[in-house]
């Protein structure tokens, strides 16, 4: 391969992965935007909803829907809502009772709401891979000098969507335009007569609908799905968040796309390697929180107020 | 949010019998008194009992520095690290690189294992604590996973078999091998660190540590730097746990990067938790419980970490002070 043919597939790979570190990053921003919560238990909900899109899919794959991908949007839709309402659930019963308690307590919880997560999982795995069967063909052509995959394009294109959905609904709709003014101010939301449970309650289902949505995806893009598959893309969506501006939700987006077409090129690069990718996303997060801690699109703002 | 009612205090069975406990205790003469058969106690035991019992006592005390190292930060500063089993791995490696790669006397490994734990509190400390504590929470996880891909892929540290062969150390001309000798080692090593922790408690940083714990703007306002005492409070633990690291190291003479999993992060987190941030009697017993706990309980094995996490659940919802909560965190908060 030339090196302009290098460039422009890794350009798209980076784009792909990318695209589902947004996804899980939107969840993490806006949890983080309305009661300021780093939730560890997110990426755990990312990898809850890659197994339960794969038992949702096994079970079309046995009746006869002929079409491959309809079986894959029935599961994706499946798993977004049931990981929604279990998005909600863990809020209700873990975060919801601790949001006036001192910062420490609410963080230890969401590491406990992680950890059974995570546990329960490998337990039920037996802590092994599981083939994610998609019956896709993997029959690739070129535009131009880039080799693709239908499942690849199609793949980006769902998850563009789906940010294109999530931006219109905080944008126009009225529960977005709550949760962008309980992110301002918690206390004056409540006089002024929202409902803030509700409202924290609908963030958490749309966060692990989307989280639920990226393990799906990731699912039928690698092929396999396992227990492990949520921790590092955990941290790598926090590194989205900070890089686009935490609590801003276009912020997790492109600091997702932005991640995701670093870390593709960095593999490139002599003695990186994909053994290092993890530590360079890391090392690259700690830069960010050195020179540039209110990421691309926040502004500069004290937390005192 | 809601209408704040004044709370009227009512003590569960438990809390009374931990506050006739307390008031038994208070008595100056009876604590010391206590205090010192339980060290001629503890002294004498290691010449009456099995060696297994000498192990577990070896380890239990062992998860006692490392636990009040981490109450440094967490119980002292209210900082979140979930990491922590990565500085012990940093003070476990430097002291096994310089033992067993160069041959270097244990005892001049120690001031290394030091440095690097300030360098590594510095590196992960200081451009996180500039910003909001609870970054600090999910930059160590990150970091205690980094330290783990690191040393398996790094030559220099034996990669995934680890590093065997790490000397045993001479002390005062007795080579130190038997589990008993380490016994002493590790139980000396708790008395110091209890030691230490609670002349930090009372000391002005100790004080100022609470304070921003407390309340962050308030002790800012006072004069205190909120940054650097932060930091202080970060890198203190950190050499805490590097120390327990090293000598962790030459207890075991060989360390593998499993030895320090996240899991261990978590136990020790859980025993500062369960019992009682901040608190060095309760940091003590929560170190005790979570020693003891796995051991009268192997077969339930795979279940612990679920176990472990239900624990930390119930505890911050019913019950986040602890079973032997600090008296002033316990009076501030409402």
């Amino acid at each position: 391969m030339t090196l302009w043919e290098i460039f422009l597939q890794q350009l798209f790979n980076g784009l792909l992965i990318g695209s589902f570190y947004g996804l899980v990053a939107i969840g993490y921003s806006m949890v983080y935007g309305i009661i300021k919560l780093l939730n560890f238990a997110h990426a755990d909900i990312y990898m809850g909803g890659a197994f339960v899109g794969l038992i949702a899919l096994s079970f079309f794959a046995d009746s006869a829907i002929g079409n491959a991908w309809l079986g894959i949007v029935l599961s994706l839709l499946i798993s977004m809502f049931l990981i929604g309402i279990l998005g909600v659930l863990i809020q209700r019963v873990a975060y919801r009772p601790m949001l006036k308690a001192p910062r420490l307590s609410i963080l230890i919880t969401a590491l406990a709401v992680s950890m059974l997560l995570y546990n329960t999982v490998m337990l039920l795995t037996h802590g092994q891979f599981r083939p994610f069967r998609t019956g896709l063909t993997h029959d690739s052509f070129f535009v131009g000098a880039l080799r693709l995959t239908e499942t690849r394009v199609v793949l980006l294109v769902a998850a563009i969507l789906l940010m294109f959905i999530l931006h219109q609904f905080v944008t126009r709709s009225m529960y977005g335009k709550a949760m962008r003014a309980i992110s301002l101010d918690r206390d004056t939301c409540q006089l002024m007569g929202i409902n803030v449970y509700k409202i924290v309650a609908i963030t958490f289902f749309v966060g692990s609908a989307l989280a639920a949505a990226a393990g799906v995806m990731a699912g039928v893009f690698y092929g396999t799905v396992h227990f492990y598959m949520g921790f590092f893309i955990g941290l790598k969506a926090f590194t989205a968040a900070v890089i686009g501006g935490i609590g801003i939700l276009p912020g997790a987006m492109l600091g997702g796309l932005l991640l995701g077409l670093l870390e593709s090129f960095a593999t490139q690069i002599p003695f990186i390697g994909s053994v290092w990718q993890n530590v360079f996303s890391f090392v690259f997060l700690i830069l960010f929180l050195i020179f540039k801690p209110t990421g691309i699109l926040g502004r500069a703002e004290s937390e005192r107020m | 949010m809601e209408q704040i009612k004044p709370k009227k205090i009512t003590l569960n069975p438990f809390e009374k019998v931990v506050e006739k406990l307390y008031e038994l205790f208070d008595n100056n003469v009876l604590r010391y008194s206590v205090l010192i058969t339980m060290t001629a106690f503890l002294v004498y035991l290691p010449r009456a009992s099995s060696l297994f019992t000498q192990e577990i006592m070896t380890n239990m005390f062992f998860y006692v520095v490392v636990c009040l190292g981490l109450n440094i930060i967490v119980g002292f500063a209210g900082l979140l690290h979930l990491g922590y089993a990565a500085f012990f791995a940093v003070g476990a490696y430097v002291t096994g690189i310089m033992s067993a790669t160069y041959g270097i006397n244990f005892w001049l490994t120690l001031p290394f294992s030091i440095v690097a734990a300030i360098i590594a509190g510095l590196a992960i400390g200081a451009p996180t604590l500039r910003l909001r504590g609870d970054y600090l929470a999910i930059v160590t996880l990150g970091f205690g996973e980094i330290i783990r891909i690191t040393v398996r892929n790094v030559g220099i540290t034996g990669g995934a078999v680890g590093l065997i062969g790490i000397e045993r150390p001479v002390f005062f001309g007795i080579v130190l091998n038997q589990i008993s000798h380490f016994y002493y080692m590790f139980f000396i090593l708790s008395i110091i660190a209890i030691f230490v922790s609670y002349r930090l408690y009372d000391s002005r940083l100790g004080r100022a540590w609470q304070y921003i714990r407390e309340d962050e703007d308030a002790a800012a306002a006072m004069g205190i730097n909120v940054v650097t005492t932060r930091l202080s409070a970060f890198i203190i633990g950190s050499c805490f746990g590097a120390l327990a690291g090293s000598f962790f190291a030459v207890k075991m003479t060989a360390i593998s990067p499993d030895s320090f999993m996240f899991i261990h992060s978590i136990m020790i987190l859980l025993a500062v938790v369960l019992g009682g941030m901040g608190k060095i009697p309760g940091v003590v017993l929560g170190a005790i419980i979570v020693t003891i706990f796995p051991e009268i309980s192997r077969d339930i094995g795979q279940y612990r970490l679920i176990i472990f996490a239900v624990i930390l659940l119930v505890l911050m919802i019913y019950r986040p002070q602890g079973l032997w909560p600090d008296r002033q965190f316990q009076s501030t908060k409402k």
